[in-house]
């Protein structure tokens, strides 16, 4: 197996593995953040103007942990710095 | 596939480009500008207003309200500010039912310009309510030991909101992309508009969390003035409550 290849399947499965995980657990957070908010909004109606941008406000923070994940995946399928040096070596041959 | 808007160059004349998204932003502030100015020109204050005053009304009022429930009791000085940020991520996202139309915040360097003026603003609004040193001294809180952590949690904070704002939309733009590759008739259309829904919650989140931002930097000397003036209701609280109690007891 050349370098070529290694390169390519390494970028690859990396690129799923990290999306997939970088779902998972913020899902699991998101859930746990939700189900806690619902609790406490059926528990003091009153305040559920605050209690909603809390929510908002922490769903956010906790959903950017998966955005940056699917960004660096996303770099590692169309703007990945190792693939682009193996296909300049290529080219230069 | 682009990953983003910046790529698409229009015109290039040596070190000067001018790309797609530089030219949707300037079309876009344009179209906004112009609009509130027509809208504005006559204002009426009794009798009946025309509905797009109503609108804009709607949507100031509505900023203000929100802007004081952060915690910023005199919202008119912040509005500016914040109304401009909402109203810009908003309508970025929002102008995605036009066909052919990439919004600029899918693009990094529109976010973190707009994440520099959050970065730049927080203190400016720091330093104008507490003067220099007071907003210094907000670093140095609770220990001086935290002082490093505070500056990077302050650049930090500045690097997340850019990314946040900018995956959010580009990968919006990303999955319509790829959908339109895979099931291209109908599939998309229900993406976009669950991409209008995230896109007005990313406006309101980028707004609030400068809004949260700017009410930490400029709030803190009541903190303290608070923190004083606690023992004293505790100290009631707790003379009526034994004062109730001791009859039972």
């Amino acid at each position: 197996m050349d370098s070529n290849t290694l390169v390519a399947i390494v970028s690859i499965a990396t690129a799923g593995l990290t999306t997939g995980i970088g779902c998972m657990c913020p899902a699991l957070g998101e859930g746990r953040s939700v189900a806690t908010a619902l609790t406490a909004l059926a528990q003091q109606p009153d305040a559920s103007a605050t209690i909603t941008r809390t929510l908002f406000v922490g769903l956010a923070m906790i959903e950017s942990t998966a955005i940056y994940c699917f960004v660096v995946s996303m770099i590692i399928i169309f703007a990945n710095p190792f693939w682009n040096h193996v296909i300049a070596q290529t080219g230069a041959k | 596939m682009n990953l983003t808007s910046d790529q698409q160059i229009f015109w290039q004349h040596g070190f000067v480009k001018l790309n797609e998204t530089i030219v949707t932003t300037w079309a876009m502030m344009i179209v906004m500008s112009l609009g509130s100015k027509l809208i504005t020109r006559k204002l009426a204050t009794e009798g009946t207003i025309s509905r797009w005053q109503g609108a804009l009304e709607i949507i100031v009022t509505g900023m203000e309200k929100q802007i004081k429930d952060v915690g910023l009791s005199q919202p008119k000085k912040y509005l500016s500010f914040l109304g401009t940020l909402f109203l810009f991520v908003a309508t970025a996202s929002l102008c995605t039912v036009l066909p052919g139309y990439k919004p600029p915040t899918g693009s990094l360097s529109t976010t973190a310009a707009l994440a520099l003026c959050v970065f730049v603003a927080v203190p400016l609004y720091g330093i104008r309510e507490q003067g220099l040193g007071g907003y210094l001294k907000t670093y140095m809180k609770p220990t001086f030991i935290m002082l490093p952590f505070n500056i990077i949690s302050e650049l930090s904070r500045t690097l997340a909101l850019a990314v946040r704002l900018f995956g959010n939309m580009m990968s919006g733009v990303m999955i319509i992309g790829i959908l339109l590759t895979i099931t291209p008739f109908l599939f998309p259309i229900v993406m976009t508009a669950l991409g209008l829904l995230t896109g007005m919650v990313q406006a309101y989140i980028f707004s609030i969390l400068a809004a949260v931002y700017i009410a930490a930097a400029t709030r803190a000397p009541k903190l303290k003035t608070d923190l004083h003036a606690q023992p004293k209701v505790n100290h009631l609280q707790s003379s009526t409550f034994e004062a109730k109690r001791s009859p039972n007891g």
